[in-house]
């Protein structure tokens, strides 16, 4: 039997790299968010002042960041509401619907998500080029519009452009998983409704969404933190928030006050309301659309 | 009689339900694959041929597209340093995470607890918030070594970033093995001991190879973040030489909006997106099993 001096020796290090990368790169620098956002500190100079919450009260008198708090939101509802309702109904189609080629349906949804926010962004800024883009000419081939419409360029639109590019990457990913859960509803369930003669539709609202509820439940907190995400990516890479604001959210916004305008403390704090945003967001759906746990 | 017609009626409805179904499935196969497609065929595109409707097939195979954006464009030299990156990042992590959820998952010891409590806590922290103080971290880093070494060693550092990208799948990682190396029964271990095997042959000959599946989800899941991924990458590698490919891609987007270069635009995009499809089609069944064994991943 090895010696318990050994056994301990083992155990620290096997163990020690990992915590060492966790704490030097995951734990200081959350820590750091919370902490740099009482402090003014900007610029290349090393003076940091202790403000309190000065950065905070700032930040809500700023007309900028309830720009960047509407964008959020209406990407957040947008985002969430289409691709909830599309990764449902595609997986309840491929999972009930005994179709041919369900697999093969399931491979392509899924591609999205396996490329770069980058090439698809590249993507789509080619489907929205306003001169020879792919959507304006399939739309001015059918008539649908007279004229181009500046799919990244109108400060009205862009959002939707925007939101556009973000279901297409996200509806297979959530449709994939609802699949998952899918799967696990007994055969039995089905074929008794069908005895009783209820339209697929009807089985699909009685059974299969008060069966997966939980996994829906948990999506949910998903589509929160990842839209808020991903939106980030997608601005970075295709609007850098514009034209004129019209698509900075929450994170771009940090990003730019954080990095590129060296402000860190005004910028660390707007992380922490993001995050505690997210966080509450999140708490009050889960508490909201709590229900009775089903068996089956 | 009427339970038949009732039957047949079913039966009627059942095909319109059928036939409607495809509808749908059709149409987002299409949404999904066409502007994919038109990706790969407007990078065999000649410039002149962006000017007219972006539907038109290409003329022909213009490949210099590839050789101006691999060597023009510089994608060739990002695309070693995203190989280096990628390759670096995956076997740090799994040289770090395996050890640790190892021991995580099978021995009892002071600590235990609490460690495994903070790296499921890590699953709640993103990458996106932090990015910013471990930018000012490595810079503070910087500062010392330059008084030391003369030179700053942290930032425009590929090691480092694989560190970091390290570091950022650690929890997830972790999660995901010593759920998997739980689920193993205690016996291998007394096997092991009784044959004299200590702690660590008994973890590298015995469990490892048991861990296959878990590591090659891993593997695949990771390889697709890193490869990816460009925020932490464009905030830590400032300098040109430096740059990966998702972030070359991006300056190439941002050059085509002046110099109008779509042929190598296109080109890169290939580049980068075609490793992910290769490996994807090839996999594809893993991936998405993968994807829910381990739960969920934001």
């Amino acid at each position: 039997m090895p010696s318990t001096s050994g056994r301990s020796r083992f155990i620290f290090f096997c163990l020690a790299p990992a915590v060492v990368l966790f704490v030097v790169f995951l734990f200081i620098p959350s820590i750091d968010v919370f902490r740099m956002s009482l402090y003014k500190w900007g610029g290349y100079t090393d003076t940091k002042t202790f403000v309190g919450l000065n950065n905070f009260s700032k930040l809500f008198q700023s007309e900028k960041f309830y720009q960047v708090f509407q964008n959020s939101i209406l990407l957040i509802v947008v985002v969430t509401i289409i691709t909830f309702a599309l990764a449902l109904l595609f997986a309840a189609l491929l999972s009930r619907g005994k179709l041919k080629g369900t697999n093969g349906y399931r491979v392509v949804f899924y591609i999205p998500n396996i490329l770069s926010v980058v090439v698809i962004s590249a993507i789509f800024s080619a489907i929205y080029d306003p001169s020879n883009g792919l959507l304006n000419s399939i739309l001015q081939l059918f008539r649908v519009i007279d004229e181009p419409v500046l799919w990244l360029g109108d400060q009205k639109i862009v959002i939707y452009s925007l939101a556009g590019a973000m279901i297409w990457q996200a509806v297979g990913y959530y449709m994939v998983m609802y699949m998952a859960s899918m799967a696990n509803i007994p055969e039995s369930l089905y074929e008794s409704a069908n005895l009783e003669g209820a339209s697929p539709a009807h089985q699909f609202f009685t059974i299969t969404i008060p069966l997966i509820w939980t996994n829906i439940r948990t999506t949910l907190t998903f589509f929160i933190i990842s839209t808020i995400n991903m939106s980030f990516l997608f601005v970075t890479a295709m609007t850098s928030g514009g034209p004129d604001g019209a698509t900075e959210v929450f994170l771009s916004y940090m990003y730019k006050e954080a990095y590129t305008n060296s402000s860190y403390g005004y910028g660390m704090a707007i992380g922490v309301v993001v995050f505690l945003f997210s966080f509450a967001l999140a708490g009050i759906l889960n508490a909201v659309t709590k229900r009775d746990h089903l068996e089956y | 009689m009427s339970s038949y017609s009732a039957m047949q009626e079913r039966k009627g409805k059942g095909v319109l339900y059928k036939f409607i179904s495809y509808i749908p499935l059709l149409l987002l196969t299409v949404i999904i694959v066409i502007p994919v497609g038109w990706a790969f065929t407007a990078s065999i595109k000649e410039n002149a041929e962006f000017y007219g409707s972006p539907w038109a097939l290409p003329k022909g195979v213009y490949l210099q597209n590839f050789a101006d954006s691999w060597l023009k464009a510089n994608m060739g030299d990002y695309m070693l340093n995203s190989v280096l990156v990628t390759a670096m990042s995956i076997a740090l992590l799994l040289a770090i995470a395996l050890p640790a959820a190892y021991v995580l998952a099978r021995y009892r010891f002071r600590g235990n607890v609490l460690w495994n409590t903070m790296f499921m806590a890590g699953l709640f922290i993103n990458v996106n918030y932090i990015v910013v103080p471990i930018f000012l971290m490595l810079n503070e880093g910087d500062k010392l070594s330059r008084t030391f070494f003369g030179q700053p060693i942290l930032l425009n550092n590929m090691v480092v970033l694989a560190l970091v990208y390290a570091a950022m799948a650690l929890p997830f990682t972790i999660y995901l093995l010593a759920g998997y190396f739980k689920s193993l029964s205690k016996e291998y271990e007394e096997a092991a001991a009784v044959d004299g095997a200590g702690h660590f042959r008994t973890m590298i000959q015995v469990i490892m190879p048991m861990a296959r599946p878990a590591i090659i989800t891993i593997i695949l899941f990771n390889f697709l973040s890193f490869w990816n991924e460009y925020i932490i990458s464009m905030t830590l590698l400032t300098k040109p030489e430096f740059k990966t490919l998702p972030v070359g891609l991006m300056n190439l987007m941002a050059a085509q909006k002046s110099a109008v270069e779509y042929g190598q635009l296109y080109a890169g995009l290939v580049i980068v997106m075609l490793p992910t499809l290769l490996i994807y089609i090839l996999v594809q069944k893993k991936l998405t099993q993968g994807m829910t064994m381990g739960g969920l991943k934001g």
